[in-house]
């Protein structure tokens, strides 16, 4: 049994800067995004109680990813398959589920696909489900729970009034809320043995797929916060505030 | 000059698929273009109908909201059926998860969580969130058919309304996915809107213990307005429901006045709040980003303003 885990390499949102209303992303570094970690710790957790198979983490994007992959590889991943290109930059997450779709159909037995519910940087949770319906296969979104046992899956998937526990037939494509698990932090060891691990690297023109956008973005800027920045130094002044901004209590 | 064909609109939750019938006729004018469907709800038809509008009453053996490729097939025979060019979806987490694979069916290209939608020039430009919140993006999409998950409660629920009508359709999908339905449990009912309140008390992680939180939610009493929290506070250490998560993968507020407690201030938040008149925002750490954003800036320590408060 193979499980195949997808990931985006993004920029690390949290070390944009916004210069006039710009967002500057310029030496800002790459990683994965935070709840593909959490897809990959499925992944590699599952594997672990299996005891046999492998994990294979699916990505695309632009030459740094040979870099960026070592941090899947460090923190469980067995192999990687990637495409790289630098014209996926104005490629949208159609034209990336199709990529990564191609890429699975060269795995071998592949039971489970796992993605986070949205990336990092997007969130627009398009891939996943993209993916399910380019496979053809069933897939459960917003997992919080994820068993394997006899050819079959269990995963409980979360939805904003309540959850629901299904049982679905491998293979499928499972996308994974943040807080389904904690990822581990990989050790010395890992991460030197990490770029040991076997990667396997394609251009898009190798897949047979032209790059193309279906979403043209025309604008994209910070909104403007034009915010005081009254320093309060007590609990009185706490509460003068409260009042002058029509808050008395009852 | 309005370009935008047919459109349909689609959410399993009645009062969702209220708001899309708004945004639809805002985009649409002309309520003979816009379709609604139903599928095995006969509930939700009659409700849709009553705003006016044409519904599709889809009788559709076999599909249900938990198998997300019978929803899309089903959905993709009526888009179909009705040439539509546009499909509204909501974007809570089950049509958020619908969207993708509908588009993929539909060859078309797809926008989530769309916070905004305009007639510019022609076409349909839609904002939403990037960079985890970062930013703001206008977004086009170029396809003929398109998928738009709209975020909830960024419509008004569309009133009543003379002149709708119901059309009656079956729809027989084939190869089923296999998905079996073994169980369903809900959610605690909190049935706290944070989204309405005037005056918010959200907490983060910052709070060291429960004691804090009740004494957060007396001040919030006390002023007449609702707690609400950052996500870890929720997800994590699980001391308030899912319901009162502000952010991105939360809920977006205007309140008049927000007090943030010891809430550093990532953009995954900070993007659910941004639009309150007045920020308050107390933090033990003078540089934390949160301060960026605030119009009234307290570097105190939790555990001195809250016992007296
Ligand atoms: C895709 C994605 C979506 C996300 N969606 C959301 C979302 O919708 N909503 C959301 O909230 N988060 C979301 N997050 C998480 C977000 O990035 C942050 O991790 C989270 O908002 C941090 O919560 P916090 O500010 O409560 O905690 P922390 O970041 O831990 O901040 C705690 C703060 O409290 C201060 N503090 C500590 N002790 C005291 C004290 N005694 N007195 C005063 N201050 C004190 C600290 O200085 C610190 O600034 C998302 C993340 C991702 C990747």
């Amino acid at each position: 049994m193979n499980i195949v885990v997808a990931m985006k390499q993004i920029p690390d949102v949290r070390q944009i800067r916004i210069r006039n209303r710009q967002p500057v992303l310029e030496g800002v570094p790459l990683t994965f995004g935070s709840i593909d970690k959490n897809a990959l710790e499925l992944g590699v957790s599952l594997k672990e109680a299996q005891g046999s198979g492998k994990v294979i983490v699916v990505s695309a994007g632009s030459e740094e990813l040979q870099d960026t992959i070592k941090e899947a590889l460090a923190a469980g991943a067995d192999e990687a398959y990637l495409v790289i290109d630098d014209k996926l930059e104005q490629a949208d997450g159609a034209v990336i589920a199709h990529v990564l779709a191609e890429t699975i159909k060269k795995i071998d037995d592949v039971d489970l696909i796992l993605c986070g519910e949205g990336s990092g940087d997007n969130y627009s949770g398009q891939a996943a489900s993209r993916i399910a319906e380019l496979l053809d296969l069933p897939q459960v979104g917003y997992a919080s729970a994820v068993e394997i046992q006899n050819g079959t899956s269990r995963v409980t998937r979360s939805l904003e009034d309540g959850e629901e526990v299904l049982e679905v037939p491998l293979p499928l494509v499972v996308t994974v809320v943040a807080d389904i698990n904690q990822p581990r932090i990989p050790s010395v060891t890992q991460i030197l043995k990490a770029g040991r691990k076997p990667q396997e690297i394609w251009e898009l023109a190798d897949l047979g797929i032209e790059p193309g956008a279906a979403v043209e973005t025309v604008s994209n800027l910070a909104p403007e916060l034009q915010r005081q920045r009254v320093v309060v130094k007590s609990n009185e002044e706490f509460t003068q505030v409260l009042q002058a901004e029509g808050f008395t209590g009852r | 000059m309005i370009k935008v064909g047919k459109i349909v609109i689609y959410s399993e939750k009645t009062e969702l698929a209220r708001e899309l019938v708004t945004a639809a006729l805002e985009i649409q004018g002309a309520e003979r273009s816009v379709t609604a469907v139903c599928i095995n709800d006969e509930e939700q038809t009659r409700d849709l109908a009553a705003r006016g509008i044409a519904v599709v009453n889809l009788s559709a053996p076999g599909v249900h909201p938990s198998d997300t490729a019978s929803t899309a097939r089903a959905l993709q025979q009526v888009v179909d059926e009705l040439e539509a060019e546009l499909v509204l979806l909501a974007s809570n987490r089950r049509g958020k998860e619908l969207a993708g694979r509908l588009a993929q069916r539909l060859n078309a290209g797809c926008l989530t969580d769309v916070t905004g939608m305009a007639i510019q020039e022609g076409r349909l430009a839609c904002t939403r969130n990037t960079l985890g919140g970062a930013t703001v993006a206008t977004q086009f999409i170029k396809t003929a058919r398109q998928v738009i998950a709209v975020a909830p409660r960024t419509y008004e629920p569309a009133a009543e309304k003379p002149g709708g009508s119901v059309d009656d359709m079956t729809v027989s999908i084939s190869a089923a996915s296999g998905i079996k339905l073994v169980e369903t449990r809900a959610r605690d009912k909190d049935s706290v809107d944070i989204t309405t309140a005037d005056l918010l008390v959200v907490v983060g992680q910052g709070l060291e213990n429960q004691e804090d939180l009740v004494r957060a939610a007396a001040l919030a009493r006390f002023l007449g307005g609702e707690v609400a929290c950052t996500k870890p506070v929720a997800t994590d250490r699980k001391w308030l429901s899912e319901e009162r998560v502000i952010g991105l993968s939360g809920k977006t507020c205007k309140p008049q006045l927000a007090i943030l407690l010891g809430i550093s201030g990532q953009v995954q938040f900070t993007v659910g709040i941004r639009d309150a008149r007045t920020i308050i925002a107390i933090n033990n750490d003078e540089n934390a980003p949160i301060f960026q954003m605030a119009d009234y800036v307290m570097v105190a320590d939790l555990a001195d303003v809250l016992p007296p408060l």
